[in-house]
């Protein structure tokens, strides 16, 4: 668990400055990518969670707290969200692929890539459910604090 | 609202678009970019079509039946966050403090020469902890983080300075894999690291382009159906050059 929780911020952080956003969101970055693989990891722990259903959520609240960031900080939704979803992208899923792929294991192949697509499709489903919903509620919390 | 020529509205919204797409920016905020810009500086309609290697946007000024057209072609993409941050601040600013249409054309110009973010050294020192912690989080040993960050490390140079001097694309992908499967490989046999898989899949993490497959997801999902295709070939042709890399070390070694 505690390794879990600083390499995870660290290889968040860290792609923050591959993907040069402002030193400010470097650290707000880190922990939304941290958040969101201790919750994936805790429920890919769990057996009776589908892989790619674990990746859905952890996106969902990833997104969600990377709304909340932009909000405060007032950047852009997308400096948070990338590093934060950055490790749950199934990069390891593309490389078993590439490599079954390699070894002409077609039938292995198939089966991985299939999940890959998957697992990125729910990081998607995630980022756009989050997208609709946090403005929604922000909105209305504003509206209602006017009134 | 002041008026302002449709040639300089047109200027400005083109550059800040092609600003933004150039730096990574999704497609629908750089089409709401252009559209808030254009509107606000008075034009009267703007229809703006985004595509990850083409910016066409038409504009219509007040009281006229005429459309002005134009395009901006974006050759070469990377992802630099912060210029993305600064146009969106510039956005910000002339919706609500209507900054002048000539400071902010202006403002963009030294945007566009600010330099990145972040300086190679950094980004590579980035780099090798980025793979050692990806080793780790895919239940690698700590026997294999020591040469996961040492071909992560290396392999992301190699990336940085060949795309440099050679535009080839996805041949700065293939090398790189090509090294860092070497030094795996290597670690592997002289009994460094223990676990090829982990420390291959680590090290090659800075260069996988998963953001880039999300985009593609997320463009088709919102409708920007010929922005997500082509983002999405462009992933699987970045990932087959890593995979071809990878697969000539593993094949011929």
């Amino acid at each position: 668990m505690i390794e879990a929780i600083w390499t995870s911020f660290l290889a968040s952080a860290g792609f923050g400055i591959l993907f040069n956003v402002p030193r400010k969101a470097l650290i707000p970055g880190g922990i939304c990518g941290m958040i969101g693989w201790v919750i994936y990891e805790q429920m890919a722990g769990a057996s009776q969670f589908d892989l790619v259903l674990a990746t859905a959520l952890a996106s969902f609240i990833v997104a969600t707290i990377s709304h909340v960031y932009a909000r405060l900080q007032r950047m852009p939704v997308i400096i948070f969200s990338v590093s934060g979803i950055i490790p749950l992208v199934p990069g390891g899923g593309a490389y078993d692929t590439m490599r079954k792929l390699v070894e002409n294991d077609y039938n292995a192949a198939i089966q991985l890539g299939s999940q890959t697509f998957l697992m990125s499709g729910a990081i998607a489903f995630g980022l756009v459910l989050a997208g609709t919903i946090v403005p929604l509620l922000l909105r209305t919390q504003r509206q209602t604090k006017s009134h | 609202m002041n008026t302002h020529s449709i040639e300089g509205i047109m200027e400005v919204s083109l550059l800040a678009g092609k600003l933004m797409l150039q730096s990574g920016a999704e497609t629908y905020r750089v089409e709401d970019t252009i559209t808030r810009l254009a509107t606000n500086y008075g034009a009267e309609t703007a229809q703006v079509f985004v595509t990850p290697t083409a910016i066409i946007l038409s504009l219509r000024e007040r009281g006229e039946l005429r459309d002005y057209t134009k395009i901006a072609r974006i050759s070469n993409r990377a992802t630099d966050l912060h210029v993305v941050t600064l146009v969106n601040d510039l956005s910000r600013k002339v919706a609500q403090e209507s900054l002048p249409l000539v400071d902010a054309l202006k403002e963009l110009h030294t945007i566009e020469k600010e330099p990145v973010a972040f300086p190679a050294w950094m980004q590579i020192i980035a780099a090798v902890f980025v793979s050692g912690c990806f080793t780790l989080m895919f239940k690698g040993n700590y026997h294999d983080f020591i040469p996961s960050m040492v071909a992560g490390g290396v392999g992301y140079s190699i990336f940085v300075s060949v795309k440099r001097y050679i535009s080839v694309r996805f041949f700065s992908e293939l090398m790189a894999a090509f090294f860092i499967g070497l030094i795996a490989k290597l670690a592997v046999d002289y009994g460094v690291g223990n676990q090829l898989d982990k420390i291959i899949i680590g090290a090659v993490m800075p260069l996988v382009p998963g953001v880039l497959i999300t985009n593609a997801v997320r463009d088709l999902m919102a409708g920007h159906l010929v922005s997500g295709l082509s983002l999405g070939a462009e992933a699987m042709l970045t990932a087959f050059a890593i995979g071809t890399g990878i697969a000539f070390v593993i094949v011929t070694l």
